[in-house]
């Protein structure tokens, strides 16, 4: 890359001498400043010792299964990865996945819609509850921790409350009469391959490649690192702060709705209680995927194979016969390391000559 | 001539506070203005008027001779006003180009999507920061690993590249060791010397007095003077700066430590 550059450069001051040297660390460099290096080592890591130790890890079956896991999990996770990075948090969006899947689940059952015109209004209800979230944390500089704590159990409450109400059970059902529903499936939440590889697992290679392309190539993305990594900086120069974090929680909510559809459509069903407990997950993936606590550093890539992991060591936990409940201790040791490695990371980054 | 940038009379009240009272400086193209002054004169307030972020309560403010009023930090910038807050100026996990860039991208198209244009990005800001002086090796490189004065070269030079007509540095110094200091103070030159009026905030007269054209300083929400370069001498400015009683203290206090072997 530099090699292109050197060409167009003004003559060079006697001290340019040392660039040779320079360019011989630079993989090494460009390497460690990758924040998704820690996370692909870990998830080779994990996948081999799988692979390795149980018969079915590694066959295609197996990986149906545990992509399938990773890609509901890693929809969302890598929106959060661009919230973080923007330096906020959202602990609605597990409950988010329940909520979607309800709205469109009651609006297709309940008023007899069609699914297509139920998903549209889906959307829009998650696009409002991220401007809701995002539009309160910009306005009342209230940490963004609390306000969507205090979203994530108003949703829970109306996911429950609305869904007895109206159905006297805690479940919406009845999905496979309504119009539409097939194409939907096919779209949302079948699978599309002889070894049951899920709709989803495209969506999130989609969505990934996508998120990667926004933060690395467009204005937005560029906003979205300064905002969350000095946002009264990013403000002076002119950045709009207010729009680019409202966007990123409305793109969360939405990217959450979405892995509701797919669960909603893959199993005709919706619990009520779907989605609690999941914006962890999601926060984890981010993490591991090199997303730091404090904002402006990430990656969509590495959210992505913090999904991965997460979605690897459940069902590879389930093959190897464990108890499931397992997982939960692999969650909190890879977070540990996780936060422990960006903390490292993100001082060989910030304050080396300070 | 007519001032680039000029206040008159310029007041700003917080409340029953009264943050600035009848305050009136200028700045002309390729000219410093130095504003001094001590913590809680007012500095802040002031640049925070020019720069747009407060509006202003009382007075003028005037751009190129016509009475004007910024709506907005963006607005101000989109005339021409840049401003360089301290320790403020720069996301330090953001990589040179992309801090050097962040809020005016340069884009291309492809097909109907617009995205960044990162080769001219990085060719730009290379050329820039040669021509302060500084060779960036490596674009990709956060900001926060470079030193304090590189860090306001970045800053200055970004200012100065998207065509700042003035350009206002607040305490660009104030963090900085002597060598660094003397670095971006040569950097201030450069962006005059490029016909750009700088209006270079500090609490400190050395620093000021080598670069300034004219200084105002400020104490305690007032205007203490205003002086041409010339007009006025460094220690002048000093004894200004410090307020008379506490400067002959100190002097003694340094002759004192001066008489020891």
């Amino acid at each position: 890359m530099s090699d292109h550059t050197t060409a167009v450069e003004p003559p060079k001051s006697p001290t340019s001498v040392v660039d040779d040297r320079l360019a011989q660390v630079r993989l090494t460099t460009r390497l460690l400043r990758r924040p998704e290096l820690g996370a692909l080592l870990a998830a080779i890591t994990v996948g081999l010792f799988f692979a390795l130790t149980t018969d079915d890890f590694g066959t295609l079956n197996g990986m149906a299964n545990w992509t399938s896991v990773a890609a509901t999990l890693g929809i969302p996770a890598v929106a959060v990865a661009l919230l973080m990075i923007g330096g906020e948090f959202d602990l609605s969006a597990g409950v988010m996945t329940g909520s979607a899947g309800l709205v469109m689940g009651l609006l297709a059952t309940e008023l007899d819609m069609n699914i297509w015109p139920a998903i549209a209004l889906t959307f829009l209800f998650a696009g409002a509850v991220g401007f809701i979230n995002g539009y309160m944390v910009v306005r009342t500089g209230l940490p963004s921790f609390i306000v969507t704590l205090a979203t994530f159990f108003v949703l829970q409450g109306i996911n429950l409350g609305v869904t007895k109400q109206i159905t006297g059970t805690v479940r919406v059902s009845g999905l496979l009469e309504v119009g539409g529903f097939e194409t939907a499936k096919d779209i949302f939440g079948g699978s599309f391959s002889t070894y049951d590889f899920r709709m989803s697992f495209l969506w999130w290679i989609a969505i990934t490649i996508v998120a990667t392309w926004i933060l690395a190539r467009t204005r937005v993305g560029n906003w979205i690192f300064g905002v969350g990594g000095d946002p009264v900086a990013a403000r002076n120069v002119g950045v709009p702060v207010a729009r680019v974090k409202i966007g990123l929680f409305m793109g969360t909510a939405m990217a959450a709705a979405l892995a509701g559809i797919m669960i909603a459509t893959t199993l005709s069903s919706v619990q009520a209680s779907q989605g609690v407990g999941e914006e962890f997950s999601y926060i984890i993936a981010a993490v591991v995927g090199g997303c730091l606590l404090t904002g402006g550093y990430g990656s969509a890539i590495g959210a992505a194979i913090g999904a991965l992991i997460i979605g690897m060591a459940f069902i590879g936990i389930q093959f190897s016969g464990w108890d499931t409940d397992w997982r939960y201790l692999f969650l909190g040791v890879i977070l540990l390391i996780a936060v422990l490695v960006n903390n490292f990371v993100r001082r060989s980054a910030e304050g080396a000559r300070k | 001539m007519t001032p680039l940038l000029e206040v008159r009379g310029v007041s700003k009240y917080f409340g029953n506070v009264i943050a600035l009272n009848d305050v009136s400086a200028s700045v002309g193209e390729g000219e410093v203005t130095c504003v001094l002054g001590d913590n809680g004169a007012g500095k802040s307030t002031f640049i925070k008027i020019l720069s747009g972020v407060h509006q202003h309560d009382g007075g003028q403010l005037l751009m190129e001779g016509e009475e004007t009023r910024f709506s907005s930090p963006r607005d101000a910038r989109d005339r021409g006003i840049a401003t360089v807050f301290q320790d403020l100026a720069t996301v330090p996990l953001m990589s040179i180009w992309r801090n050097f860039f962040l809020g005016s991208e340069p884009t291309r198209s492809v097909g109907p999507i617009k995205m960044i244009d990162v080769k001219k990005a990085q060719r730009v800001i290379r050329e820039e920061m040669s021509k302060m002086g500084i060779d960036v090796r490596d674009p990709e490189q956060p900001v926060g690993t470079l030193s304090g004065g590189e860090r306001q070269a970045v800053a200055i030079s970004r200012a100065v590249y998207f065509g700042a007509k003035v350009l206002i540095l607040d305490e660009p110094t104030s963090a900085l060791g002597v060598k660094q200091s003397s670095i971006v103070l040569r950097y201030i030159a450069q962006a005059r010397e490029r016909g750009v009026g700088v209006i270079f905030i500090t609490h400190n007269p050395h620093h000021a007095f080598p670069v300034g054209d004219r200084f105002v300083v400020l104490k305690r929400g007032k205007l203490l003077g205003a002086w041409d370069r010339g007009e006025i001498r460094q220690e002048e400015l000093v004894k200004m700066m410090a307020g008379g009683a506490e400067l002959d203290q100190l002097t003694g206090e340094l002759e004192r430590s001066q008489e020891r072997p």
